[in-house]
């Protein structure tokens, strides 16, 4: 086979509004294949919006997306096994109260895969292990959970299914230092041991240094920066410099009768 | 001209929801109704829906019955028709008090409580998480609370039926100086398969209605803690409203003959 170069997820010209309020007014990303992407941008920027258009949680108005050249749309997703492939960790781990922490992490192995409930609990006790946590969390449940410990639980399910693609949703948002650190380097390293692509958004800068190798930057639902994450620092961008440095003074209006 | 905006308004937003209320519906009829079936959570759902249910509906049933009683006697005494006690309390528990009181009763506790636990499952994005877990939400959450809520519905409803005229019997007997025997032989006899059938035909609609109206507001709360409660505020205002209207339609088309 030909080296793969097309880029794993394509998104062009992709709009969303919600009633008048346009919130992604064309974007146009390319993500590379077992490259690590983090989107940075502030808060209302369009970040959420239009990662949930490429998980197909909203449909975009308009544009399209495309997942190793294929065009995802709401029949498409099932073709290509599109949520068998990827994994997702949410801002708030969003585990299921319900259930213990093993069968969170087991999840979509149970469910989607179809596995049985004795090899399950195998894998998501060695995938617990693998974020650090040990055996006799897995008969927890998520509310006996520390907030770091949920992301690692989260973390965990995520990886669960050894995904092409993983999704970060600000995964060092709500952490102290210290663990929004153990955090960024548990994502550097499972991705680079499943070999998985790494798709974040943040507006967390020390992380976006982490565990970036490309950074694009939001801005009013539009890609209006994007180089090697070395380059953030040096990006001739008024906008970008203003957010890395983290200044209210700047192009960057944050008004409170902005939103 | 306000006034012309706010009835616009006002039916753009009933059809819009009419509209979205449809699509919920389809959505969990082709998700519902084909495999995997979630047999365990079905069984939880019926223990929540239906067992936990009991202690309410069987006090709500037997005071109910009794009231009727204590009220028929009265008012049959007027016209020298007391007599008519036992089959009246049995004919109005079974054919309307039994459904429509369990169906209320429940609409408050279940619908209530479907609703604040799929609108919190929302609001904390879970049910984002069960689709990018390869889960559809209707199969897993919608599907299951429906099949429980209308299979338990009946079995509480013939529960209900029979405290409900265990109240009319006690009071009768103990406080109206009814005969035992022949009350219980005027129960009998008045009671017809069309009567009981249709009671829990009624009760098994009112269970649809119950966990639908909790499911679909839970799944569309927006806006944290405040949305779930709105979404739990119109669960139990919608359910209760439907099982009347419901109700009403049903009687009519039951016992048009």
């Amino acid at each position: 086979m030909m080296p793969n170069t097309s880029p794993k997820i394509a998104l062009a010209g992709v709009h969303k509004a919600f009633g008048s309020k346009v919130v992604l007014d064309g974007i146009n990303l390319e993500i590379e294949d077992r490259s690590s992407t983090v989107i940075i941008g502030g808060s209302g920027a369009g970040k959420s919006v239009m990662l949930k258009c490429i998980l197909g949680l909203l449909n975009p108005d308009s544009g399209t997306i495309l997942f190793d050249g294929f065009p995802l749309d709401r029949r498409s997703r099932t073709k290509v096994d599109f949520y068998g492939r990827i994994g997702m960790l949410f801002q708030g781990a969003a585990l299921f109260d319900s259930l213990p922490v093993w069968e969170n992490v087991g999840f979509g192995l149970l469910q989607g895969k179809r596995m049985s409930r004795i090899d399950a609990r195998d894998v998501a006790i060695e995938k617990l292990r693998r974020v650090g946590l040990d055996d006799d969390v897995a008969n927890l449940f998520p509310s006996e959970l520390s907030g770091g410990m949920q992301k690692r639980v989260g973390l965990a399910r995520a990886i669960a299914s050894n995904p092409e693609v993983i999704f970060f949703d600000e995964p060092t948002t709500g952490l102290d230092p210290i663990m929004a650190d153990v955090i960024n380097e548990l994502i550097i390293e499972l991705v680079r041991d499943i070999g998985a692509t790494a798709i974040s958004i943040t507006h967390d800068m020390a992380s976006a240094n982490k565990i970036a190798d490309k950074i694009a930057m939001i801005y009013r639902g539009q890609i209006i920066w994007q180089g090697p994450a070395s380059d953030i620092n040096n990006s001739n961008n008024k906008y970008v410099d203003q957010f890395v440095h983290g200044r209210a003074e700047g192009p960057i209006r944050v008004g409170v009768l902005d939103e | 001209m306000s006034l012309l905006a706010t009835s616009g308004r006002l039916a753009i937003e009933a059809i819009t929801e009419t509209g979205r209320g449809v699509l919920f519906l389809k959505d969990t009829l082709a998700h519902g109704l084909t495999p995997p079936f979630y047999f365990r959570t079905i069984f939880s759902q019926m223990m929540r829906i239906g067992y936990n249910s009991l202690p309410v509906i069987g006090l709500t049933a037997f005071f109910t019955g009794g009231v009727l009683a204590l009220q028929i006697y009265v008012g049959g005494s007027r016209f020298n028709a007391e007599n008519i006690v036992a089959s009246i309390v049995a004919l109005g528990i079974i054919r309307e008090l039994g459904p429509v009181i369990a169906g209320l009763m429940v609409a408050g506790r279940v619908s209530a409580a479907i609703a604040a636990e799929i609108g919190t499952m929302r609001v904390t994005e879970q049910i984002d998480a069960l689709i990018t877990l390869s889960t559809s939400p209707f199969r897993y959450l919608v599907a299951p609370r429906l099949f429980a809520a209308v299979l338990s519905l009946p079995i509480l409803v013939a529960i209900a039926d029979t405290i409900g005229i265990l109240g009319g019997y006690i009071v009768g007997t103990q406080s109206l100086g009814f005969n035992p025997q022949s009350y219980i032989k005027n129960t009998a006899d008045i009671i017809e398969f069309n009567d009981v059938f249709s009671g829990l035909v009624k009760s098994a609609v009112f269970g649809f209605i119950i966990a639908f109206m909790g499911c679909y507001h839970g799944y569309y709360s927006r806006g944290g803690a405040q949305g779930v409660g709105r979404a739990t505020t119109s669960a139990v205002v919608s359910s209760s409203i439907f099982i009347l209207a419901a109700n009403y339609a049903l009687t009519s088309l039951i016992f048009s003959e």
